[in-house]
């Protein structure tokens, strides 16, 4: 019976990268098409033909309706959005909903595959460490997802289904382990609490970084400096990136400290004391100090901007390390990957 | 820092003792600091994960300064191998806190002004602001604002009229939050700092049928508080009545695998009778305000040694160090009374005795189905009566001879439970009389615990008020012209990140001009 569930759930988890390999590969498409629609803009632009249709502004109008979704109507500031934008945002271009399509059908698998080895396992599946990178990255996606219906960030989406296949790739290739039993130190309710809750706010850290190196792309073009990707003029300006960043960044930073006092109140039931600066400990702590900075830099004159974006990147950076290289290679109490 | 500048260019003011304090104090609470220190403190923690730390992996340490003597000297000197206590790391974090601290405090007190200030005077112009929206009303602007300071009231804004105008501000909360987060982060560290002085971790090695009380004498090692005194040991005994590991035994990936350890004890705390209960990993056990933790487990043969004569001269049990998954252990017995020499004895101990193709002996699985344990002897002076510490779990073979084992002409004794078997040279011999168990536990006794929890609760709280709180101030202003129609303006601002700000401006201006409507109409 646990045999039949595992093979469901890597047949199911192998379709999803097939999928989002799809969804990945359009995604990338749309952002060509960006680029050529931005330079057919600015060509148009010079040639005399004042375009109306410039995707440019087509995009910043459509992200300021967005923000102001509840009241657009009523507003009077910054004029109505004009007709053409509306039209554009009531028909994404194909590329982009084929490729939001994709990686809905592939998510829709990937959590069947998480769910699949659940069942196998009885228990909840994030374990080991190829559990982890199942549930992380199906948890991800689905912030990605999620978030759309707050805030078009489809254009992160090369970003995020990328990043879940690299994930997905190592994890089923190196990080595979069978089903076992859960060993004492683990069969805790912290268990399910401690992770999901650093898994969930590892998606929404994801996205904060992807709109961070956008954001960075993005003020050096502003600045005037030469940045090959033209399809930066269909996104929002750097700052509005600095703030979407931001917001999503406090929401994983909530989780982060929650994740925090949790896994020291567990760490006190199963090992004595709720702090003892395990490798593990100590790089959740340099991650939360981190984006603890974060939060501060954009109060602080001088580190708004592109300074407070390299510290989210940087922040992220530390997750994926402390997931990977602490886990694999440094010598600690968190030793569950199972390998 | 600064060269000191010469006349003819700026003319600076003199600092005083008073001046410079002033400065540093000013610059040490300065946000640019703050961060400074925080992202400083970020980096330090690094090599305190790189580098095995004597509080959380001491054996780590010693292997390495074993294997490499000159780095680890230099890491001595920046006390790496204490990173979290060392002086840099305090400094940085003490420092950090006095920022804070310097910052904490003005800010309460502006903060307590603000709550009881009134809001700020309507600008003259609100088309400047945030989400300046109007309406018009054939309502008089008297009428106009008396609705709108109640719509206000009832959305939690505190209002003040301004002529034809209101003024409002609300999510003072915000503040508030953000001063509790960093206030409960303080008083975690000062918790932490002073609550764990008070407290102890003592470990102890149990063997089943044992009992041992909580005596400092009864310890294998005792960390102290810096304000640990004797009165802090409550008066109890622990007996451990028996250990029951369970291992897997369906699974063929996870075969021996541990599922489930249960400590079976009988606790008798001073003047009371002795009752029984359970540890189990995940589930310590509670004694008043100490805990009592299951922290690993193992074996313990009871051997018994008889001199030439019969003489019964060591028969007790030896925990004995797990090596590997299946309880493979290392046994080291030290008896230095009792024979003409002093003897160490090596052992190994295979739970369920298997043979590699090499001949080796291995452990297959570890509960006990079908035990070896074998013993290398040595004599000589075990080193035991210079007064100098020495680690039970390991045999200083320096100035010992091997008398059976690989390197003599003895063979290494072979043992299973009941076996008896002669020492060489006639020194007595040597029982495996039978094989226990062990329970290794942790009593740690903290009272920093629940203010910790406490304070971190609060983190959270100020913390989630702090990011999700709005705090804005809105302005209502209507005018009625001479046709008798009434203008009102709306328009607001935003005091910190404030997503909705504009939203709820409309929101408010459509629910006031509904709610004017009404009024009007009937």
């Amino acid at each position: 019976m646990t045999e039949t569930f595992v093979s469901y759930s890597l047949i199911a988890v192998y379709s999803a990268m097939a999928i989002y390999t799809l969804a990945f590969v359009l995604f990338a498409v749309d952002l060509a098409r960006r680029s050529a629609e931005s330079s057919d803009a600015a060509a148009a632009e010079e040639t005399g033909l004042s375009s109306s249709s410039a995707s440019a502004t087509t995009m910043m109008a459509a992200a300021a309706a967005n923000s102001s979704a509840a009241g657009a109507g009523t507003l009077t500031k910054n004029g109505a959005p004009s007709a053409g934008s509306e039209a554009a945002r009531s028909t994404p271009p194909k590329y982009l909903r084929l490729a939001m399509a994709m990686t809905v059908i592939a998510w829709v698998l990937h959590v069947s595959a998480v769910i699949f080895r659940g069942v196998a396992a009885g228990r909840v599946p994030w374990a080991n460490m190829f559990e982890f990178t199942l549930t992380a990255t199906a948890l991800i996606v689905g912030v990605f997802l999620v978030v759309q219906f707050w805030q078009d960030l489809r254009f992160l989406g090369s970003f995020i289904t990328g990043f879940a296949l690299i994930a997905l790739g190592v994890g089923t290739s190196s990080f595979y382990v069978d089903v076992v039993p859960l060993p004492p130190a683990l069969q805790s309710a912290w268990l399910v609490i401690h992770v999901f809750v650093a898994s969930l706010s590892t998606g929404f850290f994801a996205l904060a970084a992807g709109l961070s190196i956008v954001q960075l792309l993005q003020a050096r073009r502003e600045a005037g400096k030469a940045v090959k990707l033209r399809f930066l003029d269909t996104l929002p300006p750097a700052d509005r990136l600095e703030t979407l960043a931001y917001r999503l960044t406090v929401v994983g930073f909530v989780m982060w400290t929650f994740t925090l006092i949790a896994g020291a109140v567990w760490a006190e039931r199963a090992w004595g004391r709720y702090w003892g600066w395990d490798t593990k400990e100590v790089w959740t702590f340099i991650i939360w100090t981190i984006y603890a900075g974060y939060i501060h830099a954009r109060a602080t004159r001088g580190w708004r901007g592109s300074r407070s974006a390299w510290l989210a990147i940087i922040g992220f950076a530390a997750i994926v390390f402390n997931f990977t290289v602490v886990n694999l290679f440094f010598k600690g109490l968190h030793a569950y990957s199972g390998l | 820092m600064d060269a000191p500048v010469p006349q003819s260019k700026i003319q600076q003011p003199k600092l005083g003792l008073v001046g410079y304090g002033r400065f540093f104090w000013r610059q040490l609470t300065s946000m640019r600091t703050a961060l400074f220190l925080l992202l400083l403190l970020a980096v330090a923690a690094i090599p305190g994960s790189l580098v095995p730390q004597v509080s959380s992996d001491p054996n780590g340490v010693i292997a390495y300064r074993r294997n490499a003597p000159d780095t680890a000297a230099v890491l001595d000197f920046f006390q790496v191998f204490n990173t979290y206590t060392s002086v840099w790391f305090s400094a940085i974090y003490l420092l950090l806190f006095i920022s804070l601290i310097g910052c904490v405090i003005p800010r309460t007190k502006h903060h307590f002004d603000a709550l009881r200030a009134r809001p700020p005077k309507t600008p003259a112009r609100l088309s400047r602001l945030e989400g300046f929206t109007t309406r018009t009303t054939h309502a008089d602007a008297e009428t106009a604002i008396d609705t709108a300071r109640r719509l206000l009231r009832s959305q939690r804004f505190r209002t003040e009229l301004y002529g034809s105008s209101v003024s409002a501000e609300r999510g003072y909360l915000r503040e508030t939050g953000n001063l509790v987060f960093h206030t409960a982060l303080i008083g975690v560290l000062v918790a932490v700092g002073l609550g764990g002085g008070f407290g102890y971790v003592g470990q102890r090695v149990v063997v089943e049928g044992y009992a041992f009380s909580n005596s400092l004498a009864s310890y294998d090692s005792f960390n102290p508080g810096r304000f640990f005194a004797d009165d802090a040991l409550e008066p109890f005994t622990i007996a451990l009545d028996s250990f029951v590991p369970v291992y897997e035994q369906e699974n063929r990936q996870a075969i021996g695998q541990p599922v489930d350890y249960t400590a079976n004890v009988t606790t008798t705390m001073r003047g009371a009778s002795s009752e029984t209960a359970k540890i189990k990993v995940n589930a310590p056990l509670s004694l008043g305000g100490t805990n009592v933790y299951l922290l690993g487990n193992g074996y313990a043969p009871v051997l018994t040694v008889r001199d030439a004569d019969e003489k019964v001269i060591w028969s007790q049990p030896t925990a004995c160090l797990p090596f590997d998954a299946n309880l493979g252990s290392t046994c080291v017995i030290k008896i230095p009374d009792g024979l003409e020499q002093q003897i160490g004895l090596l052992g190994f101990l295979y739970p369920t005795t298997g043979t590699l193709s090499t001949g080796a002996l291995v452990s297959v699985y570890p509960d006990l189905i079908s035990p070896t344990l074998t013993l290398e002897v040595y004599e000589g002076d075990l080193g035991l009566d210079n007064g100098q510490g020495t680690n039970a779990y390991a045999l200083n073979t320096d100035s010992l001879e091997q008398i059976a084992g690989r390197t003599s002409d003895a063979d290494t004794i072979k043992l299973t439970p009941g076996d008896r078997t002669e020492l060489p040279n006639g020194l007595g011999s040597v029982e495996l009389a039978s094989i226990p168990r062990f329970a290794s536990l942790d009593v740690h006794h903290d009272p920093s615990q629940l203010p910790v929890l406490i304070f971190a609760i609060l983190v959270v709280v100020g913390l989630i008020t702090s990011l999700f709180v709005p705090r804005r101030r809105m302005w209502v202003s209507a005018k009625t012209d001479t046709s008798g129609t009434t203008t009102i303006e709306y328009a607001a601002l935003a005091r910190g990140d404030d997503p909705n700000l504009e939203a709820a401006v409309a929101d408010f201006a459509e629910k006031h001009s509904q709610q004017l409507t009404v009024r009007v109409d009937s």
